[in-house]
């Protein structure tokens, strides 16, 4: 027969400062989790949601990134005639051909530069990506010198306020407007037009990329085999969304990898603290255990109940845990994506996912610590423990 | 018997907690060391750059190059003893797409010489004619400046990639798209750390005529300068002559240029203090329930001390004592194998920094933490013991 839980919580309450320093510690680790996980999923979300899984991006076959692409001016005019792209209400099929430049860009308020990418886009790029909205000013008129900036950067960088003039080479272009794109990494870029931009960046009348919208979303298969097998050009294509959740990965996984590393250690040492709280409340009990072993509960209740006590200290620090972790939801940050060498701008993400990920980890932690204890708990010598030795 | 020994005994009472909060403090001050040495190892990286080299780009993208034409008027410049170029490769190791390492294009008759005294080569091939080098050359590099499609790696690269000298390799281009084959002529180790030894480095010349058509831009120019203090005015005549052509430049120090690339990784060494603090203080308050729990079981042994005649300052020594000895032998253990073990090991976070360093004083802050640890969790059970009243203390049962 198990003993009830209300024995347990019993106990817990006993020692309140000793719980709650326990608990805590194992909350901070919790909270430490939690966050890498949660920088993890803002930065990879801010990839993921930057593709559309009915468009498809078309790059040169090998690139593994968009500035180490390159389509002809050619390829992208035949690419555009295909059958299989859908018309927009304008009656032009929804093409982007765009021209991708990692530009050195300075940083508003603090010395030094980094990098931003400016990408070239054909007048349907908008009706292309349903995500971008402009927020404030308006779209860039084709033809002109005009760019539209994405919000993230116009804190963190020069020049990018409405009415401000970006220099490229011997050519300023002039802000018009800011836009939004839920959350997604075109946040962080500059986007004016090719016929513009190609000549001032000295992009001949190359590309980077392709982004078409499918007529049919089924037929990507279909087109994918009748581009890439072509071979008047060496083309690869992807699904957008796959795309750009393959951009993401390896600093993804790099940060996913290095949190938990970090939290595992960090782990170990709250640990030995929850084993030190749970050996000082079997060895406070011991006449307490003895007498519930000699009223007939096995000792694989006794240990399965100091187990559970375990677990519960950890679990109460998995919700401290989780407080804590909870106002870095939304905090904006920024690192290079390697992947294009430039700057991405996203927030953090605490997600359900990483909250119980992160429970989950502090009942791991209280299993680990309070196992010993507990077996110690179960192979109580019996009459030696009632006679209080 | 004197106080220590006390101390001692009170230490060894209950062993198995001793030992598990020594462990947890050594756990905890192994990490805040090892993630105050990615710190170190940052600070490290930019030390590569020097201030009396400059490096001078395309002002408005890494992307857009430079015309081969800006090198005589930079070379003319004074206070300028030398002048190279180069360009990023960029290709991928098509075996093992995700092993990125960096290759450099670069012109080697000017480039090397500028680094002579940073690297070395240790492992060369036998050129197949004589080859005479200029003076000042690094020694062991014949057969390199050879043959056009030779190329020097590090000797970590080499390792990793289980290449061997001699071997030809063949590498997937990504800006300069087709297949490349290199030949490993030498291999180089850093003779200061923080040069890397994961690059590849291979005559600018083929990829000027198998890339570039021949149209020799240049992704870079490096200059050697007599001397650091005119760095920021040839800098400032370079860019002005510039400012107004179809390719500005961005012209700065080596030093500031690495600087820009550690500015990269963004709020990084925020969160990593931010972690850092997180597990001292998860860690205090393992230690300060350990202090508080071993006060607690021993009320009535302090009681008899004080019968007596133990002064009340002295009790309180004690139990700051077993703290204070508790997290310092743990401070100790955890940083200095954070030290040894991570900077043996020579882990490089996969090749984007050079090998892990921790400065000593990273270890001296840490065991200074450590210090501050126990002095804080030993000081409320200290004073507990010490204000005890006796007849309460020796009255308790347990």
């Amino acid at each position: 027969m198990a003993i009830p839980l209300s024995y347990n919580m019993r106990n817990i309450r006993q020692r309140p400062i000793s719980t709650l320093t326990t608990a805590i510690g194992i909350a901070l680790t919790v909270a430490i989790f939690i966050g890498s996980l949660s920088l993890a999923s803002g930065f990879q979300a801010s990839l993921i949601e930057t593709g559309d899984d009915a468009n498809v991006i078309v790059l040169r076959k090998g690139a593994d990134s968009e500035i180490a692409s390159g389509v002809d001016r050619e390829t992208s005019n035949i690419i555009r005639a295909n059958p299989a792209i859908a018309v927009g209400p304008s009656g032009r099929p929804l093409v982007s051909s765009e021209m991708v430049v990692v530009t050195n860009r300075d940083r508003l308020g603090q010395p030094g530069s980094s990098n931003v990418l400016v990408r070239g886009v054909d007048p349907e790029a908008l009706e292309l990506r349903s995500s971008v909205r402009i927020v404030e000013g308006r779209m860039f008129e084709p033809g002109t010198d005009e760019v539209i900036v994405g919000h993230r950067i116009v804190p963190r960088f020069a020049d990018c306020e409405i009415g401000d003039r970006i220099r490229f080479q011997q050519r300023a272009f002039t802000v018009v407007g800011h836009f939004e794109a839920e959350g997604s990494a075109f946040e962080s870029e500059i986007w004016g037009d090719n016929a513009t931009l190609q000549p001032a960046l000295q992009r001949g009348g190359g590309f980077q990329s392709i982004t078409f919208r499918l007529r049919d979303r089924s037929g990507f298969a279909a087109l994918e085999k009748e581009l890439e097998g072509d071979p008047r050009f060496a083309l690869q294509l992807h699904r957008e969304s796959a795309w750009y959740a393959d951009q993401s990965g390896l600093l993804a996984t790099t940060i996913r990898v290095l949190g938990v590393l970090i939290t595992v250690i960090m782990a170990l040492g709250a640990v030995f603290g929850a084993m030190n709280t749970m050996y000082a409340a079997v060895q406070s009990r011991t006449r307490e255990i003895a007498t519930l072993l000699v009223l007939g509960f096995s000792p694989l209740a006794v240990m399965v109940s100091f187990m559970a006590e375990s677990v519960l200290l950890a679990l109460l620090g998995g919700v401290l845990g989780c407080l804590f972790a909870l106002p870095i939801n939304g905090i904006v940050t920024s690192t290079t994506n390697f992947a294009s060498f430039s700057e991405v701008a996203f927030a953090f993400r605490v997600t359900p996912a990483v909250l119980l990920a992160g429970m989950i980890f502090a009942a791991g932690m209280g299993v680990v610590g309070g196992f010993l204890p507990a077996l110690k708990a179960a192979r109580q010598p019996l009459a030696g423990s009632l006679r209080g030795a | 018997m004197n106080l220590f020994s006390l101390v001692l005994v009170g230490l060894g009472r209950n062993k198995r907690r001793t030992i598990l909060t020594f462990l947890s403090v050594t756990v905890a001050l192994f990490l805040f060391s090892a993630l105050g040495g990615v710190l170190d190892t940052l600070e490290d990286s930019i030390k590569v750059g020097s201030e009396t080299r400059l490096i001078t780009r395309n002002a408005v993208s890494l992307v857009l190059a430079l015309p081969p034409a800006y090198r005589e008027r930079i070379a003319a410049v004074p206070g300028v003893e030398a002048v190279s170029y180069a360009n990023w490769f960029g290709a991928l190791d098509p075996n093992d797409r995700n092993g990125y390492f960096a290759q450099f294009a670069i012109d080697a008759d000017t480039y090397l010489p500028i680094y002579r005294d940073e690297f070395e080569i240790v492992e060369s091939s036998e050129p197949q004619a004589p080859v005479s080098l200029p003076a000042g050359f690094p020694p062991g590099l014949e057969a390199f400046m050879a043959e056009q499609t030779a190329c020097v790696i590090g000797r970590t690269l080499m390792e990793k990639k289980g290449w061997k000298l001699g071997q030809t390799i063949t590498l997937a281009g990504t800006i300069f798209p087709g297949d490349w084959p290199f030949t490993i002529r030498a291999v180089y180790r850093a003779k200061q750390k923080s040069f890397g030894e994961e690059s590849m480095l291979f005559h600018w010349e083929y990829l000027n005529q198998k890339g570039m058509g021949g149209n020799g831009a240049i992704g870079w120019y490096l200059m050697a300068l007599s001397e650091p203090g005119i760095a920021a005015d040839v800098s400032k005549r370079i860019d002005a002559t510039y400012e107004n052509s179809a390719a500005p430049t961005r012209t700065e120090t080596e030093k500031a240029f690495q600087a820009g690339f550690v500015s990269m990784y963004g709020n990084l060494p925020f969160v990593i203090r931010v972690i850092g603090l997180a597990v001292v203080f998860a860690i205090l308050l393992v230690a300060a329930n350990t202090m508080v729990m071993s006060f607690r079981e021993r009320t009535t042994e302090f009681g008899v001390l004080k019968t007596l005649g133990f002064a009340d300052a002295t009790i309180f020594g004690i139990v700051l004592a077993e703290a204070a000895i508790i997290t310092l032998g743990g401070g100790l253990a955890g940083t200095l194998l954070a030290k040894f073990a991570l900077e043996s090991s020579g882990f490089n976070f996969g090749g984007f920094l050079p090998p892990m360093t921790i400065y000593w004083t990273t270890v001296v802050l840490g065991v200074g933490m450590a210090l501050l640890v126990g002095a804080v969790s030993g000081l409320v059970p200290a004073w507990q013991a010490a204000r005890l009243d006796i007849v309460d203390a020796l009255r308790r049962v347990d």
